[in-house]
């Protein structure tokens, strides 16, 4: 469904990314692990259009979208939740879910809201008050729930249980994984190594922008050199 | 209230509606793009020559004044098109210095289209004044007053009620999230110069028949515009009215009991102060509440 071929991307003269070579296919479940400052939101930035690409190419559906706008690729359904959950602070949790399906007809935004507020019943109660005001955890279920509002095709999800209670973090895979027995394809950058790889069908590890392992969720949890340098064993 | 204190008031509200449309205008480009738009006052001169103009030559006033927004407005998307746009990336400071550049720019050109006289434009309704508690109020004051009421209601439901308004404010807070979700960003800087423009040519077209018109008249009611857009605190649509009601009823009052000599100046010294004691304005946001 989507492939980076040699992808490069530079802070001005600094590479952030060294042409990286990824796939993820149709359903599945990929994560990206690496340190701080390896490169991972610069990555799915640029999948998302928002980060300049100096070399190589990004295909989705085997088209060629290294040039494509950011919000061609949401009307596409390449959809991100961005770190740090970047939600509208002054406008309330409902204009954030509407502006959400801003790409969808209006009708579909009526049904997408439904189900969101299915999804997390807090947001439906706190549907009137003001982004900025929620709890982290809150407005990370926000911030989820403004990604599906554009019905996703490929979710990429960055640091997603950053910063959340040992609880939340649990609930945000707990939701993860239901997102993907749903037929969404995920591709999952997380702090939280050892629970992303566990629900991974397949992973990549990053390493200064250059990608240094990659294979099933379970082969990197066991494989030494993965466990060393980002499991703490 | 005296009759005398009525007056000022009266006389302090009507051009205190003009200068909040101007400082509505310099909000919302700034919302949108973080530039103070130093053509803003342009768009008024625009607004006011091309309704003379076009009223001169025969038009209808209520076509006239159709035509003459309709022109500032894409002067405006132009002023976005051609000279902004091009500059993406550049700093903030480029881009009001372009804005400057700009402004240069369109009174010379309204010089060539136009002239360098001063026009008059006949009031909408009549000069008669009516009279209200020992005050007078010409009928075009009336028409200043209204005309900003409702544009002052339909930004308002503009911003708070439909999508697009409200995708135009999720931009302005946080550029990367709104791309994200899907916002065409350069749409909405376009829009913003769009509409900025259009309010400003209102303003310009609503005050002509009480000040007249001329190729300069957006210096300075650019600049009255832009302090009030200070006051209320910049990026603040409830800020710009209200800035630009206490500026208009300060300065009139200011003029009426002290000395109209003091008129323009009130408003440097409200800029200047505003800028050392109060640099977020009355309802600006903090800069604490935009972690
Ligand atoms: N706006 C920027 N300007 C310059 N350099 C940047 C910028 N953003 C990131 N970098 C640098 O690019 C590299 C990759 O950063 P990136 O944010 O992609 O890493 P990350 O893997 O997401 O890290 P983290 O785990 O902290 O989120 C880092 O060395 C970082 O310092
Ligand atoms: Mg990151």
């Amino acid at each position: 469904m989507l492939e980076a071929k040699a992808l490069a991307s530079h802070y001005g003269r600094i590479p952030a990314l060294k042409g990286i070579d990824l796939a993820v296919r149709e359903g599945e479940l990929v994560a990206l692990v690496g340190a701080n400052g390896a490169g991972k939101t610069t990555l799915l930035r640029a999948l998302s259009g928002v980060q300049p690409v100096s070399a190589g190419c990004v295909l989705f559906d085997g088209e060629d979208i290294t040039r494509a706008s950011p919000h061609w690729r949401v009307r596409r359904g390449i959809v991100q939740v961005p770190e740090g959950r970047q939600v509208f602070g002054p406008l309330s949790v409902e204009d954030n879910l509407l502006l959400g399906g801003y790409t969808r007809k209006r009708a579909e935004g009526a049904r997408g809201l439904e189900r969101v507020y299915a999804m997390f019943p807090m947001l439906r109660d706190k549907r009137r008050e003001a982004a900025g005001t929620l709890s982290g955890g809150q407005q990370q279920m926000l911030a989820m729930g403004r990604a599906l509002m554009a019905q996703p095709r490929l979710l990429l999800l960055d640091e997603p249980s950053m910063g959340l209670a040992p609880r939340l973090v649990e609930e945000v895979f707990e939701t993860v994984h239901a997102l993907k027995s749903a037929g969404t394809t995920i591709f999952l950058v997380d702090q939280n190594a050892r629970a992303a790889l566990a629900i991974a069908d397949r992973a990549y590890v990053l390493e200064t922008g250059t990608i240094v392992h990659a294979g099933t969720g379970a082969e990197l949890l066991a494989s030494k050199q993965v466990q060393a340098a980002y499991l703490g064993l | 209230m005296s009759a005398q204190f009525l007056q000022f008031l009266l006389a302090g509200l009507t051009v205190g509606a003009i200068y909040a449309l101007v400082a509505l205008g310099f909000s919302i480009i700034y919302n949108a793009s973080q530039v103070i738009n130093f053509a803003q006052g342009e768009f008024v001169m625009i607004g006011g020559m091309c309704t003379v103009w076009l009223a001169n030559a025969g038009w209808p006033l209520p076509a006239a004044i159709a035509a003459a927004v309709l022109v500032a407005a894409a002067v405006g998307l132009a002023l976005e098109k051609l000279a902004v746009e091009p500059a993406r990336g550049a700093s903030v400071v480029t881009l009001i210095i372009i804005t400057i550049g700009a402004s240069i720019l369109l009174r010379g050109l309204a010089t060539i289209v136009w002239d360098k006289n001063i026009h008059p434009l006949k009031a909408f309704s009549g000069e008669a004044p009516i009279q209200l508690g020992g005050a007078t109020l010409l009928p075009q004051s009336l028409w200043v007053l209204g005309v900003t009421v409702v544009i002052v209601l339909l930004l308002s439901w503009f911003f708070g009620r439909t999508l697009l308004g409200k995708a135009l404010l999720a931009t302005s807070h946080n550029r990367l999230a709104a791309q994200l979700v899907g916002i065409n960003v350069r749409h909405v800087l376009l829009a913003s110069f769009g509409l900025s423009a259009a309010l400003g040519a209102v303003a310009g077209i609503l005050v002509a028949p009480i000040t007249f018109t001329a190729w300069d008249v957006g210096v300075m009611l650019g600049l009255k515009g832009f302090a009030a857009a200070i006051l209320g605190g910049m990026g603040s649509g409830p800020g710009a009215v209200l800035g630009g009601l206490v500026l208009g009823i300060v300065e009139a009052m200011g003029a009426g009991y002290v000395s109209s000599a003091y008129k323009d100046a009130i408003a440097f010294v409200i800029i200047l102060a505003v800028l050392f004691f109060l640099p977020s304005g009355l309802l600006g946001r903090r800069s604490s509440d935009r972690v």
